[in-house]
């Protein structure tokens, strides 16, 4: 199971871009929740 | 061995993205937006952008859950052996997982941004699509497009319901119209795609009942849609914008399946009738739900049905 410098490169290549589109992901729910709540309130 | 190592190595976030089928999301995105703008009434543009939102979400959720169930078919047909599961770029649990997220989550911010009874039929229609679809009936049924078509046929539904918080004559003669559009819009394209569903046990319809069976099907349902999509007009709920669009569009979406209808397959067939009803079937479909929200916001507000 043991990757090679190349394998573990490419590993971390992917998993880095994983996160980050997570990161994005929950960055603009968490301004769209902060929108829906002044409109839910009828603001 | 080599499986292993890319089970081991992980799915990149574009394969996620691949799996919600971005390509029919647009025209989900599309109808749902056309139901929402042609609805009588108002809506928070925040919360009218969150519907159409979790609509999308939801459709994504099942097209993956779709491929999580459909992998092993996926892999033995060529227009889908690309996909993530099949090239093993991705494990089965994790598209499982991520088809569930976002129908949970769809359904969910559905029923807490703009309320309980779209959310509802969110619900219903991605269990209608990832189980009574995709599970019970696409490889029990030469009517699986039938079938299938009512899961395509939800997002006009849910888009107006947002905006009116009840469910009337209209938004279910969208429903009707998306339902009755695509058999033909489907069978026009296996007709002229070599497709190897026989291959992999899935009964479509040209594949199980022949050629002929499937070009009176096709006619068949032309004529349906023709009184189908002058409907709304008949009853009030658009204007002559809309009804003279449907009366032409749908016109020709006939006229162009007649001679379909009446034509069988010759060797070295270039197949142009079959590829025109199809390439106008996508334009009719775009065209006349546009038609729906132009009427709407020239005319201004029909009534509430």
């Amino acid at each position: 199971m043991n990757m090679t410098p190349d394998e573990e490169a490419e590993f971390k290549r992917r998993r880095r871009g994983r996160n980050v589109a997570l990161g994005l992901v929950l960055a603009a729910f968490v301004v769209l929740f902060y929108f829906i709540t002044f409109a839910r309130m009828g603001g | 061995m080599t499986t292993s190592k890319t089970q081991l190595m992980q799915a990149e976030w574009s394969d996620f993205y691949a799996l919600t089928k971005p390509r029919v999301m647009s025209l989900v995105v599309f109808t749902g937006l056309c139901g929402l703008l042609a609805a009588p009434g108002h809506i928070h543009p925040i919360l009218g952008f969150t519907a159409v939102l979790c609509i999308a979400l939801g459709a994504g959720g099942a097209a993956a859950l779709n491929q999580w169930w459909e992998a092993d078919i996926d892999a033995g047909m060529k227009r889908t052996a690309k996909r993530p599961l099949p090239q093993g770029r991705m494990s089965r649990d994790n598209a499982r997982d991520f088809g569930v997220m976002l129908s949970v989550g769809s359904v969910i911010i559905m029923g807490l941004a703009v309320h309980w009874l779209a959310a509802s039929i969110l619900a219903i229609s991605i269990v209608y699509y990832a189980v009574v679809y995709t599970i019970w009936l696409k490889p029990r049924t030469p009517q699986n497009i039938v079938i299938g078509g009512g899961a395509g046929a939800f997002p006009p539904l849910i888009g107006w319901i947002a905006v009116t918080g009840s469910i009337t004559p209209m938004p279910i003669l969208l429903f009707a119209i998306i339902f009755f559009w695509t058999p033909p819009h489907f069978w026009a394209l296996a007709l002229f795609v070599q497709t190897d569903y026989a291959k992999v046990g899935i009964p479509m319809l040209p594949v199980v009942a022949g050629e002929v069976v499937t070009r009176r099907q096709i006619l068949a349902y032309s004529v349906i849609l023709l009184p189908l999509s002058l409907a709304p007009w008949w009853i009030g709920g658009t204007g002559a914008i809309y009804g003279i669009s449907a009366l032409i569009l749908s016109g020709l979406f006939l006229a162009l399946s007649v001679p379909v209808a009446v034509r069988r397959k010759q060797p070295e067939d270039t197949m142009k009738p079959e590829k025109r009803l199809f390439g106008f079937s996508i334009l009719y479909l775009f065209a006349l739900f546009g038609a729906l929200v132009v009427d709407r916001l020239w005319l201004g507000q029909g009534l509430s049905i």
